[in-house]
């Protein structure tokens, strides 16, 4: 006999808890072939706004741990997945139509870029900061810290492996993130959320907005108490107007570049996504007696 | 720690009471002019000659804040000579410039360097008259720090490979530079000096009412033999600046001035693929605390704010002081700012020179204006304004709420607005209170507490017991609405380079 499977309810991460939109909304999320996997959560501008809250309130305990402490809470992100390997392969191979052995490979990158950033938490000071050699008395030093709160637009088609390629390095420094997931592909964007649920993320670190992406990016885009915006998975016609928006409050941007290929989130990358969201404090002192 | 606070209470107490009123002259101790000589009327300086501005154009007078004196005409480039500098710029940079060994640009730069250090006094002379600023600080600081500029950034030119951009970094092209009134000499050379190391050619626009030292700069890149067309010099108003921030023949952007036009520049170039970097305004917090060595921090406090007549982005123009000593600290910064002498900026003895110009002065009145209809109590240094030219005296803000706009706009004057605290969180909770975030003061002897401090503040550059320290080594720049980006040290260069993997 078998047994009626326990289907899973996908809601959003906000605050570190699991509500459903606000505006009790859901939408109905497909498989690669077209066939009804699960209803989504539809979030709304009023969620996006209440995950900005909860990003910005955890932003002074997070920016504020120890690189140690982050490194290793990251860490954990990895140690939690690796928990959970299978049914991250059932998601991303039926949303991204990949066989179980493409997915479980993706799936392995995904895990892996944890661990890979998880030790550049207490590292990348010594690259992006230092001391400078001033012509007087004075002790100086240059030091990088976490912009605030930066709004994150998902890839659309690599749902795991580059959800999580845009993310890790964001918040490794200390930032934390409100994130839009795969418009049509969400599904790993919640699962994960469940990871870093019970992975020692604080709360409020990392909120996930599942929903209609360039209705909710724009109100992001906008918002006064966002500090960055990664348009990794915004539509090309969306980057101008979004852009154009972020400029209001001086966010600091980080968009494809014009003319360059679709990001190959396969490759192990550097600091390119890591700086953009640091911010260089100097700090000077005089020495004498 | 109560102890040692008494004991330097009474220390100060005594100092305080035994320094004696200034009641003596100083005699007049004016600089010279005749070590400038300043043209009628100039030109826009495009591919390596002064030429005439095309159609388009239009000319503008340069005064003497001090006097009103007219100085010169110049040239506002119109559209038409944006295209013809951009092009110089783009000729140079394809046939010459990228071409070269990083060695040879770095060379060039150190001739760069030390043709402005030798021909120091008639930069000081020059920026002085056409700036206001007093003779002391073009002489001891703009032009120094200036050609400092040039010499850390010539070193840069060959090791770019050093720079953390991977081994084979690459320059962006042609650059796009609009630069502010206040430090005029030093703002080109914090805009030209990294753009030239990394390989990059430039067309800069100088400031509207502080054209002058820039010409005289692109008599230096003749004088040291620099390619033509690899440095530009269009003159001109906002106008000229947005012409040349939305060529699209500009590779890479970087302004420093106001916040509203930063971000109006941020959205011109919205997709456009160019690189920005900008350095816009602050409201920067100077947070006395109760155990501060209370002499130092009334000169810093002094310097913070009346440094370049308050036309300083990063100035301290708000002052925390914890509650317990505020009536003290006001009341020392009162009797020290009433020794500050205004006047001719000339004039070797002159601490506060004239404001930049009748529209600045216009701002500052309107501001400080508010200050008092908001409630705010003002104080103002009891000084003689000259007849002519633009003045405004030393003024103090005390009772200023968080709202007042004078605690919340940028005044860019001799303005400064006091706010109390009780605890540091309190302290940090209001120096954070602003969309601004550029820069910061911490006075304490307490080192735990400086670094707390320090940590919490949301701004690019803190001074510890310290104030308006600049060295081309260390990195300026602002956290939010500050801007982005970085000047200064390798920070400073990055800007102006690509990754070469990304090509």
């Amino acid at each position: 006999m078998t047994r009626l499977e326990v289907r899973k309810t996908y809601k959003l991460y906000v605050g570190g808890k699991f509500p459903r939109s606000e505006s009790g909304r859901s939408y109905q999320v497909s498989d690669a072939k077209g066939g009804f996997l699960a209803n989504v959560a539809q979030g709304s501008r009023k969620d996006a706004r209440d995950a900005v809250q909860a990003a910005r309130a955890a932003f002074s305990g997070w920016s504020g741990a120890t690189a140690y402490n982050r490194g290793q809470v990251l860490y954990r992100v990895a140690e939690v997945m690796e928990g959970r390997r299978s049914q991250f392969v059932d998601e991303v191979a039926a949303l991204e139509g990949l066989s179980k052995a493409a997915a479980a490979s993706v799936v392995d990158l995904a895990i892996d870029r944890w661990v890979w950033y998880a030790g550049w938490s207490d590292k990348i000071g010594h690259l992006a900061g230092g001391a400078n050699p001033v012509a007087g008395p004075y002790f100086n030093l240059s030091v990088p810290e976490p912009t605030g709160v930066v709004a994150v637009l998902a890839p659309q088609e690599s749902s795991l492996l580059g959800l999580v390629s845009v993310l890790a390095p964001i918040i490794v420094t200390g930032n934390t993130v409100v994130l839009i997931s795969s418009q049509d592909r969400p599904l790993p964007a919640v699962t994960l959320a469940e990871c870093l649920a019970t992975s020692d993320v604080p709360g409020g670190v990392v909120n996930v907005i599942t929903g209609r992406t360039a209705e909710i990016a724009e109100h992001l885009a906008a918002h006064a108490d966002v500090n960055g915006l990664d348009l990794a998975g915004a539509a090309p016609d969306q980057l101008v107007p979004l852009q154009v928006l972020a400029a209001d409050t001086l966010k600091r941007v980080l968009a494809p570049q014009p003319g360059t290929p679709t990001a190959d989130w396969t490759q192990t990358p550097g600091l390119e996504r890591m700086l953009p969201f640091l911010e260089t404090k100097t700090v000077w002192h005089p020495k004498g007696t | 720690m109560d102890g040692t606070k008494n004991v330097a209470a009474t220390k100060a107490k005594t100092t305080l009471d035994t320094v004696p009123a200034v009641g003596f002259e100083y005699a007049p101790a004016p600089e010279s002019r005749a070590v400038v000589d300043i043209a009628p009327s100039y030109g826009l300086f495009i591919g390596g000659e002064f030429v005439e501005g095309g159609e388009g154009s239009t000319r503008f007078d340069s005064l003497n804040p001090a006097t009103e004196e007219v100085l010169s005409s110049v040239t506002a480039a119109g559209v038409g000579d944006i295209e013809r500098a951009v092009t110089a710029a783009r000729t140079a940079y394809d046939t010459v410039w990228s071409k070269l060994s990083g060695s040879d640009r770095g060379k060039y730069l150190f001739r760069i360097a030390r043709i402005m250090q030798e021909r120091a006094r008639e930069f000081a002379v020059l920026e002085t008259l056409d700036n206001g600023k007093p003779i002391k600080e073009s002489r001891d600081f703009d032009v120094p720090t200036a050609a400092a500029h040039f010499f850390y950034y010539a070193g840069w030119a060959d090791k770019l490979e050093y720079a953390g951009l991977g081994s084979s970094p690459r320059p962006r092209g042609v650059v796009g530079q609009v630069i502010p009134w206040n430090f005029p000499l030093l703002m080109l050379s914090w805009k030209i000096a990294p753009a030239l190391a990394a390989g990059n050619t430039v067309v800069l626009k100088p400031a509207e009412t502080t054209p002058l030292t820039a010409l005289l700069f692109a008599e230096v890149c003749r004088q040291a033999d620099l390619p033509p067309g690899v440095v530009n010099i269009v003159t001109g108003d906002g106008e000229t600046g947005r012409l040349l921030v939305e060529h699209p023949g500009v590779n890479k952007v970087a302004f420093t001035g106001s916040t509203e036009v930063g971000k109006a520049i941020a959205r011109s170039v919205a997709g456009s693929g160019k690189g920005l970097t900008l350095e816009l305004g602050g409201k920067a917090a100077n947070i006395v605390y109760d155990d501060a060595p209370i002499d130092e921090a009334i000169e810093g406090i002094v310097n913070g704010i009346f440094f370049n007549q308050g036309h300083v982005c990063c100035a301290g123009s708000r002052l925390l002081v914890q509650e317990s000593i505020a009536d003290d600290v006001v009341a020392r910064l009162q009797r020290r700012i009433g020794t500050l002498r205004l006047g001719d900026p000339m004039d070797k003895n002159t601490d506060v020179g004239a404001i930049n110009s009748a529209a600045q002065l216009e701002r500052i009145t309107e501001l400080t204006a508010a200050g008092e209809a908001e409630g705010a109590t003002r104080w103002t240094a009891a000084c003689d304004l000259p007849g002519r030219g633009y003045w405004f005296a030393p003024t103090i803000f005390t009772n200023v709420s968080q709202a007042h706009r004078i605690a919340q706009q940028e005044v860019f004057g001799p303005v400064l607005a006091v706010l109390t605290f009780r605890t540091p969180a309190e302290a940090v909770a209001k120096a954070n209170n602003t969309p601004y975030g550029l820069s910061a003061g911490i006075w304490s002897d307490k080192g735990s507490r400086v670094l707390w401090t320090a940590d919490r503040l949301r701004a690019g550059v803190v001074w510890a017991n310290t104030f308006n320290k600049f060295d081309p080594a260390s990195p300026f720049g602002g956290y939010k609405e500050s801007g982005y980006g970085r000047e200064g040290g390798r920070h400073g260069l990055v800007p102006y380079l690509m990754s070469g993997a990304s090509a």
